[in-house]
């Protein structure tokens, strides 16, 4: 068939432009529903807030006033310094929402790379190997699992002190383990393919092999996944903040919003729900992104 | 409802027009646009006629196929054309009305019965499950037509194989209950899209006969799709040979295989005039001596295996599926170690496990697999693949890796304009080429061929074959090449080894291998391979009935 394609060496370089990633991701997002431009435009705009917190807040996340609770401008006696008001200290409610999205989205999006990092590279290091090395991370991971993920997060918190690289590291390894359930599955199905083997038989390291011939055939999955546990790890920090384990003060951040200011509600104000809203606004919009992603990649629709 | 009683109580006479396609017209959805896949074809098809559909792949034998019952896979839709299957005109019908016919009047047998099988059920609940859902039959009436029909199939012990599992029969006997399950509401048409391909030749023999016997019996009217010219001359008493989605010519088998008109025609039978001149060889690059091999437990799936492979040789393994011949190659490169023997390369040990060669050991044998799907990383492009090796084992980067990828491009007859593509961009013939263009990359001496043929249709299979020779002659590497075709074999090997349950039948120069008299395993393979002779199927049935000693040695 291809005898005849043969019409003498081009110069290298000559060759026909491959779609190149920008090609492609631009053609998918000409076919994304409604529902994922939506999630797309909305976690723009939080990651230009917490990008940008320090210029586009009014104040200092940790700057105190005089007037603690100040009404926000919905509610009467609104003070036109505080657009939402001030917290139980006097600190702006405005200021404090915008860091709040810079500190724990940060620190979400640095737990949910770890974990990643750790179940991933464990997840396939397990389907490459089997035998024992496979068992004992498998029946290891069966024990993390088997406790309620919010309290052993808690008690270890509380043992070794709540810091942000322990919230980070903890809640990480917590979540690592769902994550290497899924790409030990989803390698499992890649390490039998002959290309696999022709990489070992050439001689390759266990790196090369897990980086270059199996991570790129099981990313699809492993992406989808990473939206998802972004949201988990996400609530997982406003819980234990909202539980006082977490971001500790003056560090602002959602879930402790939430909790300092909950007395609120008894007298009718609506300020605490305002990180709340926050909080649910970015994991809807994140799970519609994910939902499109993974809709695309899963193979239920037939693209020719 | 009404039109299948007519046709049941009319019999079924010879004779009278059954299917009748004109001008039918297939697209495909692709980069936006509707591709045409099938041009304007026209099919008559008479009650109890078997007709031979032929041509390498995307020709569009099973868009047409599966067109004969009025469906189109999702992504395709059919465009033009009419199909008129016993008077109702299948593109007008309503779908309840097609889907009512599909299973009790035309049914379909697949390529892969295990992958068409539902292995959580067993056989025979698969197997009346069409009869029971267009009420046919009642269930325990059913049953016992099943086991009837598994009878005329030959299947081992018909009154129980129906409450294995798929798993637990052999691929050979799944297609069977495959044909039964199409049997089992006696329709009209039977479509059969390749389905002997995935078997090997001695299961072949009896999966075609009990498949010829069947239809004759009920006098079927059938569509036999395959790609394999000898096959379809047992099976067929009319051929259509296609090529991109026209028909190329039609005719009578008896009269298509003596006088073929058209070029294209007589290019099918290319593969099987392919043939080396054997040539003796002393410098020995590869010799295994008595070697067992397991994996793992007590069952030898090697035993006592002693092969030698000649410098620039080309040495055949056959044997049927079972026979040791993908073990032998996995102890050869490292990946099972041998339980008892060692593999001598150049004349040095060579270390039995990978981990333990380096890596002047592990360039010098390459690899070639079966399934070029598989074995191309489909993320990778062809760069990449082939300049792989050329980095790791020579240290080549850029743009000196570029030039000798463009140079091992065309050698095997690509040109630059492939460099950037990745796997889904190329067909089956390209991709294994570019398998064996990575292989070469490594400057090897040995390169194991593991069936790399077997899932290529024929004329691609004569490329693949042909490139294979000239770059033996010019480079003088050698070959070990794993096949259960014979007709590979013949065409390309200087020696050959038969493999029988792990232990060596018998090993030596091709033309004394293939010269009679032969070990009574070698015969019965020999004996296996379709010829081009319409009549082959029966006079070998025939023959191997007289000397019934030939499949005691078989089995």
């Amino acid at each position: 068939m291809s005898a005849g394609a043969n019409k003498g060496p081009a110069a290298v370089g000559q060759v026909r432009a491959r779609r190149t990633f920008l090609d492609r991701a631009w053609r998918g997002l000409k076919t994304a529903p409604p529902t994922a431009w939506f999630g797309m435009i909305v976690i723009l705009g939080y990651f230009i807030l917490a990008l940008g917190a320090p210029w586009i807040s009014p104040y200092g996340q940790a700057q105190v006033f005089d007037t603690p609770y100040s009404p926000a401008f919905y509610e009467a006696g609104w003070d036109p310094h505080f657009l939402l008001g001030t917290d139980q200290l006097g600190r702006d409610m405005l200021t404090r929402l915008i860091y709040g999205a810079r500190n724990t989205i940060g620190i979400a999006i640095a737990t949910t790379l770890l974990s990643f990092f750790i179940g991933g590279s464990l997840g396939i290091l397990a389907a490459i190997l089997r035998g024992w090395f496979e068992q004992l991370l498998s029946r290891l991971v069966d024990i993390l699992m088997a406790i309620p993920s919010l309290i052993f997060s808690l008690m270890l918190l509380s043992i070794f002190g709540s810091n942000i690289p322990n919230i980070i590291f903890i809640i990480a390894v917590l979540d690592a383990t769902r994550v290497f359930r899924l790409a030990r599955a989803v390698a499992m199905n890649v390490v039998v393919m002959d290309y696999v083997e022709a990489a070992q038989l050439r001689g390759e390291r266990l790196g090369w092999v897990m980086r270059r011939e199996i991570l790129p055939n099981i990313l699809p999955p492993l992406v989808a996944e990473f939206g998802l546990r972004f949201c988990f790890v996400f609530l997982t920090i406003a819980s234990l903040s909202f539980l006082g384990v977490g971001i500790q003060p003056p560090t602002a951040d959602w879930g402790s919003m939430v909790r300092e200011n909950a007395t609120l509600i008894t007298y009718g104000s609506i300020t605490p729900l305002l990180p709340a809203g926050a909080i649910a606004l970015l994991t809807v919009a994140v799970n519609f992104v994910v939902d499109w992603f993974l809709h695309k990649t899963s193979g239920l629709r037939d693209e020719h | 409802m009404s039109t299948k009683k007519t046709s049941q109580q009319a019999g079924r006479e010879k004779g009278e027009v059954l299917l009748e396609i004109r001008d039918l017209r297939i697209e495909g959805f692709a980069d936006d646009i509707w591709n045409p896949i099938v041009n304007g074809v026209d099919i008559t098809l008479k009650r109890g006629e078997v007709l031979g559909l032929i041509g390498e792949s995307g020709a569009g034998k099973s868009t047409i196929g599966l067109a004969a019952m009025g469906f189109a896979r999702p992504g395709c839709r059919i465009s033009g054309g009419s199909i008129v299957f016993d008077g109702l005109d299948l593109r007008a019908a309503s779908e309840d009305t097609r889907r009512g016919l599909r299973g009790s009047r035309i049914s379909y047998v697949a390529q892969s019965a295990a992958a068409s099988f539902n292995p959580a059920h067993k056989l025979i609940d698969q197997t009346i499950e069409t009869a029971l859902t267009h009420h046919i039959y009642d269930r325990a009436k059913a049953t016992q037509d099943a086991v009837d029909l598994y009878r005329r199939l030959q299947l081992p012990s018909p009154e129980t194989i129906g409450e294995r599992y798929p798993h637990q029969v052999s691929g050979g006997q799944l297609q069977r209950a495959m044909t039964a399950m199409a049997m089992s509401c006696r329709p009209d048409l039977i479509i059969f899209d390749e389905p002997t391909t995935a078997l090997d030749v001695t299961t072949q023999v009896e999966v075609l006969a009990a498949i010829r016997d069947v239809v004759d019996q009920f006098n079927t009217a059938a569509i036999y799709i395959t790609h394999d010219l000898a096959v379809v001359a047992q099976m067929a008493d009319r051929i259509i040979v296609l090529r991109y989605g026209n028909t190329v010519e039609e005719a009578d088998t008896r009269k298509m295989l003596k006088q073929p008109k058209e070029e294209y025609t007589r290019s099918l039978w290319a593969v099987r005039k392919l043939y080396k001149e054997e040539k003796p060889g002393e410098d020995i690059v590869l010799r295994v001596h008595d070697v067992d091999a397991s994996y793992g437990g007590a069952v030898k799936v090697l035993q006592d295996v002693t092969v030698q492979v000649p410098r620039g040789r080309t040495v055949a393994v056959v044997g049927e599926s079972g026979s040791g011949k993908s073990t032998l190659a996995r102890v050869i490169t490292g990946l099972l170690p041998p339980t008892k023997g060692e593999i001598y390369f150049n004349g040095e040990p060579l270390p039995p496990a990978l981990k333990a060669r380096d890596k002047k050991t592990l360039q010098r044998i390459q690899m070639i697999y079966q399934m070029p799907d598989t074995a191309l990383n489909p993320r990778h492009t062809v760069r990449d693949v082939i300049g792989r090796p050329l980095d790791f084992y020579l240290g080549l980067k850029g743009a000196a890796s570029d030039r000798r990828v463009s140079e091992l491009l065309k050698l095997i007859e690509l040109d630059d304009s492939f460099i950037d593509r990745l796997p889904s961009e190329l067909s089956g013939g390209q991709k294994q080429r570019v398998c064996i263009a990575r292989a070469l990359a490594a400057d090897p001496e040995l390169i194991i061929c593991d069936e790399v043929t077997s899932a290529l249709d024929q004329i691609v299979q004569e490329g693949i074959l042909r490139l294979l020779m000239k770059l033996q002659s010019e480079l003088n590497v050698s070959y070990l090449f794993i096949t259960h075709d014979i007709a590979t074999v013949e065409a390309i090997s200087d020696e050959i080894v038969v493999m029988y349950q792990g232990k060596l039948v018998q090993q030596g120069l091709k033309t004394k291998v293939l010269k009679p008299p032969h070990p009574a395993y070698t015969e019965l393979l020999l004996s296996s391979v379709p010829q081009m002779d319409p009549d082959w199927l029966t006079n070998l049935l025939e023959h191997r009935k007289k000397t019934g000693a030939m499949q005691a040695a078989g089995n």
